[in-house]
């Protein structure tokens, strides 16, 4: 849901009410072929509090979360940031998170200061009164609309 | 999008591994590749077993059945497996609302009315002389906005319907001699033609509702979840215009569909295999058309048309945008 707070809200919305699109689109199955091939040897996707779906931990200190392209990368960071914080308040010394991005060969270490933690209470407030509101937030294009599974449901 | 398959072979039909195979009784194998199968039609005489419905079930395959004589018998139509709970609350106050329910089913006449008279239309510019029909449709057409209720709504659909049918001796050029040889009524042969192309719309419409999170059976212009999934037979109305009634004019005018593809002894009533392959050909091949489409800035196809149809539903369900039918723009 942080993900999709900042990639779109109204996307955060469809999702939030279980409006989802069938995912046939190439973008998914690049994800899955992403995540079944690399890192194989490594604890994946697990599953907490049935919202976040981590993609690996390396002894509960380090989580990873493999991305395929840095075009929502702002996101992607919030997301991890969200998911060390969530930990951290479970009891769990997470030292880092790491946005891997295995297509690029590159990686990027990700942190969670102190306003980190207060911004995302503020942002888990928003995302509680989008989700909320009766009729979807209105589109706010940033150029992503083409490419999003949404697309048709938004603009017909 | 996914493939659709028909088969028309007596055999088994079976999963495996992670395939669903078809074999004939001569020993034929077909692999159907499973990822890519959306729907699978079944016309021939077919065993099968509980394992390839789960198989099924669990790729969200739809397979529709048709019995020997071609019509249809029902789906398969596995678990839904997008539901949206608010979604479907919406959609039941929607139905309960009298206001609402008559404005979203008076919205999908116009629809169906207006691509009817495009038809007409169309062969009126073709050398048919069919514009008194075109006139009265039109007529009834502004009749549909004072239409307070369901029944009216209905009434005047029928009356468009009956002056439509009217003109299909002028449209239809064949040389089938509608009027002339009385004893056998080419009714039959017409009304055997549209009864089993407006079943396959319906399944058409059902498959792609139930890649929404729509629920089928809750249905506005029809009486919802009486038989049938009432909502496919709303917005299977709106395409039988443009992908049913052209498609058909256009097999009889070319010869395409002949008095040969029919059983004679069962006075018409019953189209033979070859008939009935010709004809899904065709109607496979009609909703892979695209066009473009203005209000997306792509290309969709006729069957993308009718998701389309559903998303606009799902809007104005959950009031967003008023419902706004398909009307033939080109
Ligand atoms: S199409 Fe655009 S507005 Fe709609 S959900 Fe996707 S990103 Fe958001």
């Amino acid at each position: 849901m942080v993900y999709y707070y900042f990639v779109c809200q109204r996307k955060l919305w469809f999702f939030s009410r279980h409006y989802t699109m069938e995912d046939n689109s190439e973008l998914v199955s690049m994800g899955k072929l992403i995540d079944e091939t690399s890192y194989k040897r490594e604890k994946k996707n697990i599953l907490i509090d049935e919202e976040i779906n981590i993609d690996f931990l390396k002894d509960w200190k380090v989580i990873h979360e493999v991305k395929k392209s840095r075009k929502v990368n702002e996101a992607s960071k919030w997301q991890l940031k969200y998911y060390i914080w969530l930990l951290r308040n479970k009891g769990v010394e997470i030292e880092k998170g790491v946005l891997d991005y295995p297509l690029l060969r590159k990686r990027e270490d990700v942190f969670v200061s102190e306003k980190d933690g207060k911004d995302l209470n503020e942002i888990l407030d928003k995302i509680d009164e989008i989700r909320s509101l009766k009729i979807p937030p209105v589109i706010s294009t940033k150029g992503i609309c083409k490419k999003c599974a949404y697309y048709e449901l938004c603009y017909i | 999008m996914g493939e659709t398959f028909y088969i028309f072979q007596d055999g088994q039909l079976k999963r495996k591994d992670n395939n669903i195979v078809m074999s004939t009784l001569s020993g034929q194998k077909k692999n159907l590749k499973s990822e890519v199968t959306d729907e699978i039609y079944i016309f021939g005489e077919i065993e099968t077993n509980s394992k390839l419905l789960n198989f099924l079930s669990q790729q969200k395959t739809t397979m529709h059945i048709f019995n020997y004589y071609g019509f249809y018998s029902g789906s398969f139509y596995p678990r839904e497996s997008n539901v949206s709970g608010h979604l479907l609350v919406n959609q039941v106050k929607k139905y309960d609302n009298t206001e609402e329910r008559v404005r979203i089913a008076k919205e999908m006449l116009k629809s169906a009315a207006h691509n009817i008279y495009r038809n007409l239309r169309y062969y009126n510019g073709r050398g048919t002389d069919v514009e008194s029909a075109m006139k009265d449709i039109q007529r009834l057409i502004k009749r549909l906005d004072y239409c307070a209720s369901i029944h009216e709504l209905m009434g005047t659909e029928g009356n468009i319907r009956k002056i439509y049918y009217s003109t299909w001796n002028a449209i239809v050029k064949q040389d089938i001699r509608f009027e002339k040889r009385k004893k056998r009524p080419p009714d039959n042969l017409i009304n055997s033609l549209l009864s089993f192309v407006n079943s396959l719309i319906y399944t058409t419409v059902l498959s792609e509702i139930y890649k929404t999170q729509l629920n089928p059976t809750i249905s506005y212009l029809h009486e919802p979840g009486t038989k049938r999934f009432s909502l496919s037979l709303d917005i299977a109305e709106i395409f039988k215009p443009l992908i049913g009634e052209r498609m058909i004019f256009s097999l009889l005018n070319k010869n395409q569909i002949t008095e040969q593809d029919f059983e004679k002894e069962s006075n018409y009533l019953y189209l033979k295999e070859a008939g009935k392959k010709k004809i899904l050909i065709e109607y496979d091949q009609r909703l892979k058309r695209t066009l473009f489409h203005k209000g997306l800035g792509r290309e969709v196809s006729y069957r993308y048309l009718i998701r389309l149809e559903c998303y606009k539903l799902i809007k104005d369900i959950i009031d967003e945008k008023q419902y706004d039918g398909f009307k033939i723009w080109w």
